[in-house]
This record gives C-alpha cells, structure tokens and sequence, in this order.
C-alpha cells in the first residue's frame, strides 16, 4: 500500500474544461457537485482507501521570521497569480495506477450542464516509511 | 454501566477527594481512573452498585492512594489516610461547582478551558475528547496536563465568575456534533446540571437557548447534508418536547428581571419556536429583544442579526439601513446584505454578494448554501434575458 495525496485546486492548475464559476451554474448543479463529492469519499471509505479529507478556505497569506525579537513579517492577502490549493484527499491505495484511477473518478465530478468539470487534480505519492527489508 | 450516571457523580467526587487533601490534578486522575475500573466491570445496563457515589469514591481515593504510593511519598499517605474524614455530610461549599470555576478558570485559554471542563467535569475520556475537537490524543492529553498545571495554585474553595463558566459551555454547544461525542448535548447536560447548583439567571438563560436551538437541529440539515435556512425548515422535525422546556425555564429567568445576553438570546430563538409558520414570527418582538441584546453587549454581530429582524419587520430598505455603520469585514455580512437586497429588488447585486459571502463562508455546508443562493439568483436573471 502506498499514500498518495489529491490535490485541488481553486488556481494555478491548468483550466478545465467545462470551467464555469460555481454561482453562474444551476442550483440543482452545485446540489448534486457536492453530492458527488460526499459519494466520492464515502466509498473510498468502504473500500478501505480513505485516510483524509480537508478543505482550506481562498484566503490566506505568506509569513516570514524577521529576526530575533521581532514580530513575523505579513505579506498581505496572496497575489491573484499566486497558485491556490482548495484541498485534498489522501488515499492509501495498491499502486499507482489505482491513485490515478481515483484522480480521473474526482475530476469527473459534474459541474455546469451537469456534465464533467474536467478538473486537473495533482496526484503526489507520499514518502513511504522505513522499509524493513532493504537488501 | 449506567456510564451517564457515573459522569454525572465525576465532579461531586473530585471535589470529595480535593476536601480530603488530595489536590486537583490528583483528584480528577484518580476519579477517571476510577471510571475506567467501572467501564472494565461492566456492569449490565441499568444495573450498578448500590450506592454509586459511595462506590465511585471509594475507589477513586484507593486509585488516588495508590498514585501517592507509587510517587513514594508513603509518609504523605500516611497523613492523608490518617486526615481521611468519615464520611458523611458534605462540606458547605458546593464541591461541584467550585470545580465548574476551577475548570473555567481566567488563567486558561479557551481551548484548555473547554478541555479540563469535559474532563473533569463532564467525566469524558481524553480519547472522546480528543475525537469530538478532531485532534490527536496525544496532544489533548497535553492540552489537559497543561492545564492541570495552570490551575494547580489557585485555591479550591474561591468563589468564582460564572460568566466565564457559561462562555466555556456556549464554545461546547457551538462545536456541534463531529464525531462520537455530541458536544451540544454535553453542553446541555452540564448546563443543567449548573443550573441545578446556583440561580443565577444567565445560567438558566444559556440553558433556554441551547435547548431552543438544540431543538430544532433535526430540521437543520437536510438528508444529504446541506443547511436548511430557518424560514424552509419543516417545522413539525422540531422536537416540541424540548422547546417547551426552554420556554419554561427562560419564563423563569425572565421573571426574575435580571436580563443578561442569553436571556435575550433565547428570547429571540423563543419567538421563532413559538412560529407555527415562518410567516407568523412575531419579527416586532425579535427586533425589541435585538435591540436589548444591543444595549447589553454593543456586539455587531447584535447588530447584523437586528437588521435582518429589522428586514422582516419594517422591510428590505430598513434592514439596510440598520446595516449602515457596520463593519463590511464582519462575518456573514455580505450574506446578510444579500439576501436583504434580493428583498429590495436588487437581484444583481443579491447575487455578487451571496458569491462574495460563500468566498468567506466559516464552513463548507455554509459555503454550498451561499454558491446555491448566487446560482439561483443568476438563474432567474439568465431566465428574464432569455425571455425579453
């Protein structure tokens, strides 16, 4: 088994292909995205893949130390261009492959139309632990 | 084992074991010791000793002795078995709610208050405690022993603020339900079993309120988890039972003309119970008993929650006034502003707003509502330009 992690993006991934904002869709629409979003997770936790799931909110900031008896330095609200993470889903899956698998099921879920938002998602393998068998 | 039954004796019996010499962090680890020896009896449902209290106290201060031995203090057990009063009547202070105010304490953070409270008062597990925050156990257990630290010097026996109690429990109610503890209904039991020890009219006003909200939380949340606004909720999944509870004992808090924040508060969410429709809100009292609120805390978010009551009274153009002055920056303002004005006739900036709010929503269920309410405005809007 192996970790891997799937990560969403608000920006900085490619686009997608079916990219219309969430409030331009119909309300039914963003009903069953989330549907399908809580489906998704669940059955990753029937089949026994699941290991966490978290959202972050858009905003946020970069920090800095700024020496010794000094407060952090702030620096504002991220710039437009800077690439935004929504969240992830860690998975503990058989292969590779399988991650993959999972990556295109998450993309696949409906947006506006009802049909596919085509997300890009990152798909980044964990460090593994220490192997016990080495040679 | 009647595990609420023992729960419920965890502070009395703490507070037993401080009055016999034992200090605090002693105390409350011997008593959850005691606890676990109850769990692994397993005493069938609805079975237990005779006398539980009796029971409990007993082997919480043998599991206590038995610490002391370990520290190899013997000549400290020595003098503690020696001072052990027989026992009998307890002391004139209320042991258990000396143990509220320790818990609560102004030295502690929020966060380590609200733990120590579920500990030792509440009598759950740190593992329980941990899940219900989502947290490793390793930390809460760390954020426990701090805190027993923290309050190790102050004395047992000062009386204390009961605002700060009450603040501890409403952040417990606020947590909800995320695991398998049911934070609101703890915060409940222990509200109650406060009320039961002193009349202070808060006390009762904060029960009243989370009963009222509590009552309607079936009615809250939709089958496939989405937030049902109060106005759509299906009033029948109100539990009628609980609702008439809070009634009563805000009646008798109100009665006696003490008016606090939570008083006000439960007012409020009393009137909305007392709706048969949310056509029937009597929105003229909520206003009144906003403007109390106002007077007692001058909090905006007071303020917000008046110009939305102030909306459905006087209409959509006086809500907005009543928001002139506040600060755009405050929580759930655009939401606010939003739906006052779709209300106005302003589908266009009701839209942009809702948008905006679900940006800043404070969680996810909130955050699907807002992009819902946006969706359906710009839907209307895409539907009257296909239709001219």
């Amino acid at each position: 088994m192996a970790k891997y992690l799937l990560l969403k993006h608000y920006r900085g991934a490619p686009a997608p292909v079916n990219d219309v904002p969430m409030d331009q869709w119909e309300p039914e629409e963003v009903t069953a995205h989330v549907q399908y979003m809580r489906d998704f997770a669940a059955r990753l936790q029937d089949t026994g893949e699941f290991v966490d799931e978290q959202a972050l909110t858009p905003g946020g900031t970069f920090v800095r130390y700024d020496g010794e008896g000094r407060p952090p330095v702030t620096d504002g609200p991220f710039a437009e261009t800077k690439d935004l993470i929504a969240g992830w889903i860690v998975v503990d899956v058989d292969s590779y492959d399988r991650a993959i698998e999972l990556a295109g099921e998450l993309s696949a879920a409906p947006g506006a139309g009802g049909k596919p938002i085509h997300e890009w998602l990152e798909v980044r393998p964990f460090y593994g632990g220490d192997c016990v068998v080495t040679e | 084992m009647n595990e609420p039954l023992f729960r419920e004796l965890v502070p009395e019996v703490i507070g037993v074991l401080v009055r016999r010499g034992a200090d605090f962090a002693a105390a409350e680890d011997a008593v959850q010791d005691a606890l676990v020896e109850a769990v692994r009896r397993g005493w069938p449902e609805g079975e237990s000793p005779r006398d539980p209290k009796g029971w409990l106290i007993t082997v919480a201060w043998r599991k206590f002795l038995d610490a002391v031995r370990a520290d190899s203090s013997r000549r400290r057990r020595e003098e503690l078995v020696d001072a052990e009063p027989p026992p009998g009547p307890g002391a004139a202070v209320d042991d258990a709610l000396q143990l509220y105010f320790l818990c609560a304490h102004p030295s502690l953070t929020p966060a380590s208050a609200v733990a120590l409270t579920l500990r030792a008062v509440g009598g759950l597990t740190t593992r329980q405690i941990a899940r219900a925050y989502l947290v490793p156990e390793a930390t809460m257990a760390q954020r426990i022993s701090r805190a027993k630290r923290t309050v190790a010097g102050v004395r047992f026996d000062q009386p204390g603020d009961v605002a700060t109690v009450l603040r501890v429990l409403y952040l417990v109610f606020n947590e909800g339900y995320s695991g398998d503890v049911d934070l609101s209904a703890e915060a409940i039991r222990l509200t109650r079993q406060l009320s039961a020890r002193t009349r202070h009219e808060e006390v009762a006003g904060l029960l009243a309120l989370m009963l009222l909200h509590h009552a309607r939380r079936p009615a809250r949340t939709a089958a496939d988890g989405s937030l049902v606004p109060l106005a759509e909720q299906d009033r029948g999944l109100w539990d009628t039972r609980m609702i008439a509870e809070g009634v009563a004992v805000l009646q008798g808090a109100l009665a006696r003309d003490r008016l606090g924040e939570f008083q006000a508060q439960a007012a409020v969410a009393a009137l909305h119970a007392d709706a048969p429709t949310a056509a029937e809100t009597d929105w003229v009292q909520i206003v009144e008993w906003y403007d109390e609120l106002v007077r007692l805390t001058d909090s905006p978010v007071a303020r917000l929650n008046r110009a939305v009551a102030v909306g459905e009274a006087d209409g959509a153009r006086a809500g907005l006034a009543a928001l002139a002055g506040l600060d755009p920056a405050l929580p759930r303002y655009a939401a606010v502003a939003a739906y006052l004005h779709e209300r106005d006739g302003d589908p266009q900036t009701a839209a942009r707003l809702y948008a905006e709010a679900a940006e800043s929503a404070p969680t996810l269920p909130e955050r699907a509502h807002l992009t819902r309410e946006a969706a359906r405005i710009n839907a209307q809007l895409r539907g009257r330009a296909a239709g001219h």
